[in-house]
């Protein structure tokens, strides 16, 4: 007992001390020590109280406030402790204090709002607390900080205590107002306009004060706020318009005094004012009703036409579109009731009145403005689309007859698309309803004239037209489909404009998917009797080109597997037959059919029927035929075969590649366990017409082998692109094989493509000691390779692909590899080629250790490269001999390029000083990387890139007299770069830049001297007015 | 030298719903063009291309859509360093014709080699006071002097900016 006593004595005497220097020593750290000796116990808020006694009745008001701030202080540090009881009496005591002397004013407010957040306040007392609040505080009186403290309170009370306060009714709506009248401050706003939203979505009583409360917010509208620079607050303009926006168009009791204000503003000369009248226009009408609006549609409608007609600035006629779109729909979505008129009848009889004879003029400035009018108000619901439609769908198609000119009647037909487009928004064509049935006939009249008119803009907008009219369900009858097939066949095999035949190509393949039977039953025989019969007739007008139209239009339609079946025979057929050709070129013609069957392998991808149709059935007949006539070559060697030139294997491979990729596991399973063998025992039993003259033997030595060697590449493309979790057999013995091949090897096509098989399977290859056993036969055959002999390229190809594929999956050998790469930019021979293939190790592969043919790439392999290995691309640089010197910045160069921007911006200051040296290396492939590596940096990074100007504008004007032109347009294009740099950096140069501009002005090439013309233009205005 | 400032905010249009033109797209590179070693020269469309895109002082649309140039009425003589372009006003009373023409002929001043001596003109019989305004045209030191003008230079610069 007695030292318990003792105990407290000692808390309370360490109290009263804590008190005094507070009090009269001005230690503001004491607050926090009184607080922890509440908080762990030493003593309570009353015996706080009982200490500071004399001082909240001393009659100095200093001292009287620096005593409430301690108990405030405290209390803000722990409301949570207090009992019921204490909190009333607190309160009672704050509130009283009130009346105070303003000095104590913001302390006591500090303690309301400490009380306000307790959660065992009784009730009664928040009203009580707001009621003495807004009775004897001015609060627009006080300093910034402690209105927020009032905001504060009112916001606690009202997240708690709502019930409470609503019963106060429109007092408390009242008192609120006159609270936030007169606020200045943009962070007190921000609070103050929340609370102003949620008084009225929350249904709090605004009762005879709607218009007040409207005027109290309404008076910032629109709002004009430039953040102070450095301003630590982070306010920006656009959070104060978005949160007084939530509030202006949170209520429809506002739309009488808002509408006037939103229909002044729009008036403005202001562009930022009419942005924001139009949003918060579109905004309110997601609560407005019919009864809201009706007073105002003829202004509202009358200024958005103004501005639509007028103004020169996309965003504002964008908004104002969108705002009438917001319109509409909210009159489409009233409720009428019997007795009331139909305003959106109404408004939209004004806006057709008003914009439908602009379109009889399609030579005016006004008729796209009308017609951009007419599509926002007739997308924004069905009704206002029948409506619109009903009544522009005919003008225009009167309108196309009426003008005759080709230049006429594409606009005319353009706005037609827009509004056709606009119906295929509300799905599906309704037989009853629809005005657009009853103009089918009309309608194909006038596309089908554009298809055949000479102008090829026209027909281009005539096949837009038909792709939606095909879209519309129902619209088209069997007839016209059967016109609207033979329209396209001949725009696709007759039309002399390409552009033309290729958007009827790519009609087809929109139209094909929803009417297959009618393309493959119409379309597909007759280009396949086309393919055919031009070979009969050859001579006669540039068959090649026709073939090439045939065989895309094929590729195009493939868009269902009924089609399918019905196109790839006729591909294969095709390439046969060209196989079987003798002409030159013939190649060529190879990599057309190859091209249109990898666009269709793409398009049967995601279907699983059409997949496995195209896999089981081209797969293997590229394979026959390419091993066919590989042993034809063999035995026959002076007959050329087209099949085998390096042209038509790579176009193979994304055939292949592609038909493979999306197999599910148990089909590819199937298909490797065919494909492997027959490249490692010449076990040739799966392929079609398998009867051969002699054996199939890739992997064997010989040089009558040679041209079997070739067809690795179809190996590897099929191999390379199967999911990681399908079993390869005998996979260690495939990749023996390779390695071998890609080493000794003399055809470069052959080696480089075994290597990229090699390193496509050790990339996917599980991580184990099968893997490092591999990757160390490698390392043994490269390093001899490499440091001597006929195939030291060989063995770099070999590194490169390699490094890649583990670099790609951050495998820890990669290191060693690449350590061993940057080696070699020292080497004199090898040198140039390993600086190249970093651009290797950087890019995407198109055939192999890509993502689509389900390579392990991490995302940030590029980043992580970049960190390892620039340090020593650097140190590299420095360290070495002036003739390799370029090869480190080529590797560094290539090494940046492929950098996500971002990631390339915030590592710049370390490596800006090599790069700008690196303008001055005479390799022309380094100055032209370089260059387009520093072009994104002065548009995205001015404030660095400022510290160099002197620098930049030397080199780049220098580099704009290079005899490479491709390095001439990179100077020039930086040179324009350049003015995004702060004007004051580049006022100094003006005249300099401007003088040397002149001579490429005169430059020999038009390329370059479009490029100065550009720059030389920008730097003019420069600190001109009117920029 | 230029009468009335552009037509901006409250001024009403002089031609509010001026016929208007389709824009040629951009000149398809050709082979040659991208060939290091032969020479490119100068030809009339060249010279279209630098002023087709000079903005409309008036209208938010560029000379060509108002058809004010066409490439027809633009001859270029390489060899002879000559550069003559004919614009025609959209209507004959059009109070913008000098400006019109002093952007063109700024736009040409600062885009061509300095050997190129340029002449631009009104297309003869398309405006009120087609003469004076030639003449204006014409003069070095006018036009100098009218450059000196900030704001008349400011409105220039408008016309030559690359449309946002």
């Amino acid at each position: 007992m007695a030292a318990a006593g003792a105990g407290v004595g000692a808390g309370a005497g360490a109290l009263a001390s804590f008190v005094q220097d507070f009090v009269a020593g001005q230690q503001d750290a004491r607050a926090a020590e009184v607080a922890a000796g509440v908080k762990d116990g030493s003593w309570t808020v009353l015996q706080l109280v009982e200490a500071l006694g004399s001082c909240l009745e001393n009659t100095d008001p200093r001292t009287r406030g620096r005593g409430i701030q301690l108990l405030s202080q405290v209390l803000l540090q722990c409301y949570s402790l207090l009992q019921e009881k204490e909190v009333l009496h607190l309160v009672l005591f704050y509130e009283n204090r009130l009346q105070d002397h303003h000095l104590v004013i913001p302390s006591v407010l500090q303690g309301l709002r400490a009380l306000s957040m307790c959660e065992v306040l009784a009730p009664g007392l928040a009203v009580s607390v707001l009621k003495a609040i807004f009775q004897e505080v001015h609060v627009q009186s006080l300093l910034q900080l402690d209105r927020h403290t009032v905001y504060s309170i009112i916001t606690n009370f009202m997240g708690t205590r709502e019930e409470e306060l609503k019963s106060l009714g429109a007092d408390f709506t009242f008192g609120f107002i006159q609270v936030m009248d007169g606020e200045k401050d943009p962070r007190n706003l921000l609070v103050a306009f929340q609370i102003v939203r949620d008084l009225i979505v929350k249904n709090y009583a605004l009762g005879p004060f709607v218009e007040e409360l409207f005027e109290v917010t309404s008076c910032y509208f629109p709002i004009d706020f430039t953040p102070p620079p450095n301003d630590p607050h982070g306010i920006q303009r656009e959070d104060l318009i978005l949160s007084l926006r939530a509030v202006l168009a949170s209520t429809p009791q506002f739309a009488e005094f808002l509408l006037p204000l939103l229909i002044e503003k729009m008036d403005s000369d202001l562009q930022s004012a009419k942005l924001d009248s139009l949003q918060t226009l579109a905004a309110c009408c997601a609560i407005y009703g019919q009864k809201e609006l009706q007073e105002f549609l003829p202004s509202l409608w009358s200024s958005l036409r103004r501005e639509v007609f007028q103004t020169a600035s996309e965003k504002v006629e964008a908004e104002c579109l969108a705002a009438l779109h917001a319109l509409s729909a909210c009159l489409s979505r009233s409720v009428l009731s019997s007795d009331t008129e139909d305003l959106l009848d109404s408004f939209l009889s004004s806006v057709l009145q008003d914009c439908r004879h602009h379109l009889c003029e399609p030579d005016m400035k006004l008729v796209w403005p009308s017609a951009k009018l007419l599509q926002a108000a007739a997308g924004a619901s069905l009704r206002t689309c029948h409506r619109i439609t009903r009544s522009v769908v005919p003008l225009l198609l009167e309108q196309y007859t009426k003008h005759p000119q080709s230049s006429q009647r594409r606009t005319i037909l353009e706005m037609l698309l827009g509004f056709l487009e606009l119906q295929q928004k509300w799905g599906h064509v309704e037989e009853d309803e629809s005005a657009l049935l009853s103009l089918r006939a009309p309608v194909c009249s006038v596309v089908f004239s554009a298809m055949t008119d000479p102008s090829v803009q026209l027909q281009l907008v005539g096949i837009r037209v038909l792709t939606v009219l095909g879209s519309l369900q129902g619209f088209l009858s069997p007839p016209d489909l059967e016109l609207v097939v033979d329209h396209l066949l001949r725009l696709i095999l007759h039309e002399e404009d390409s552009q033309s035949s290729e958007a009827a190509m790519e009609a087809a393949g929109s139209l094909a998917p929803i009417y297959p039977q009618i393309f493959s039953g119409r379309m597909v025989p007759r280009l396949g009797e086309e393919l055919q019969s031009e070979r009969e007739e050859e001579g006669s007008r540039a068959p090649r080109s026709l073939q090439q139209r045939c065989l895309q239009a094929l590729a195009a339609v493939s868009t269902r597997t009924s089609i399918v079946r019905e196109t790839i025979p006729v591909l294969l057929q095709h390439l046969r037959r060209v196989q079987k050709g003798s002409e030159a070129g013939n190649a060529q013609d190879v990599v057309s059919v190859c091209q249109s069957l990898h666009r269709v392998a793409l398009q049967c991808q995601q279907d699983a029927e059409s997949c496995w149709y195209y896999h089981q059935t081209v797969v293997p007949c590229l394979l026959a035929m390419a091993v066919q006539a590989a042993m034809q070559e063999s035995t026959h060697p002076l007959q050329g075969k087209a099949l085998l030139e390096e042209e038509a294997l790579a176009a193979m491979v994304p055939v292949i590649s592609a038909a493979s990729t999306h197999l599910s596991p148990e089909l590819a399973a199937q298909s490797v366990s065919h494909v492997v063998p027959l490249f490692l025992d010449g076990e040739v039993s799966f392929l079609p017409q398998n009867s051969f003259p002699c054996s199939f033997q890739p992997f064997e030595g010989g040089e009558r082998l040679e041209a079997q060697r070739r067809l690795v590449a179809l190996l590897m493309a099929f191999v390379c692109s199967l999911p990681r979790n399908v079993v390869i057999p005998q996979q260690e013995r495939l990749l023996r094989e390779l390695l071998a091949l890609s080493c000794s090897c003399n055809c470069p096509f052959t080696a480089t493509t075994a290597a990229k098989c090699f390193a496509g399977l050790v990339n996917k290859h599980p991580a184990g000691q099968q893997l490092d056993e591999i990757l160390q036969l490698a390392v043994n055959r490269m390093e001899p390779g490499l440091a001597e002999g006929p195939h030291r390229t060989q063995a770099l190809t070999l590194l490169l692909w390699v490094t890649k594929a583990l670099v790609l999956r951050y495998h820890p050998l990669s290191s060693r590899l690449t350590d061993k790469l940057l080696g070699l930019l020292g080497d004199a021979e090898l040198g140039p080629v390993a600086a190249d293939g970093f651009s290797l190790l950087m890019a995407d592969s198109p055939d192999v250790l890509h993502k689509g043919c389900h390579a392990d790439v991490r995302i940030m392999f590029r980043q992580r490269f970049f960190t390892d290995n620039v340090p020593k691309l650097v140190q590299g640089f420095h360290g070495a001999g002036p003739d390799v010197k370029a090869n480190y910045l080529k590797g560094l160069s290539h090494v940046l390029n492929h950098l996500p921007k971002p990631v390339l911006v915030t590592e710049l200051p370390t490596l800006l000083s090599l790069l700008l040296e690196a303008l001055s290396c005479s390799d022309r492939v380094v100055q032209l990387s370089t260059l387009s590596c520093l072009q994104p940096l002065l548009l995205e990074a001015p404030q660095i890139m400022s510290l160099h100007v002197d620098t930049l504008v030397t080199k780049f004007l220098s580099l704009a007299s290079s005899p490479t032109m491709a390095v001439r347009i990179a100077a020039l294009r930086c040179a324009h770069a350049l003015t995004s740099l702060p004007t004051t950096v580049l006022l100094p140069y003006k005249a300099r830049v401007i003088r040397a501009l002149a001579k490429p002005l005169d430059d020999k090439k038009r390329l370059v001297r479009k490029e100065a013309v550009a720059a030389r233009g920008e730097w003019f205005l420069l600190g001109s007015p009117g920029r | 030298m230029v009468g009335p400032g552009p037509g901006g905010g409250a001024a009403p249009l002089e031609n509010a719903n001026p016929l208007i033109y389709r824009r040629s797209g951009e000149r398809p590179v050709t082979a040659r063009e991208e060939d290091d070693e032969l020479p490119d020269s100068i030809d009339d469309r060249e010279i279209f291309d630098l002023i087709r895109s000079i903005n409309d002082p008036e209208h938010p649309l560029t000379l060509e859509e108002l058809n004010v140039v066409e490439q027809v009425r633009v001859k270029v003589n390489d060899a002879e360093s000559t550069v003559a372009v004919e614009f025609t006003p959209t209507i004959p009373h059009c109070s913008m014709a000098t400006l019109i023409g002093l952007s063109i002929k700024v736009k040409l001043i600062r885009s061509l080699p300095e050997r190129f001596k340029v002449d631009v003109h009104i297309t003869p019989g398309t405006h009120a006071s087609e003469h004076a305004v030639n003449k204006q045209l014409a003069d070095k030191e006018r036009v100098a002097a009218a450059l000196e003008n900030s704001h008349l230079l400011e409105v220039v610069n408008q016309c030559l900016s690359a449309r946002s």
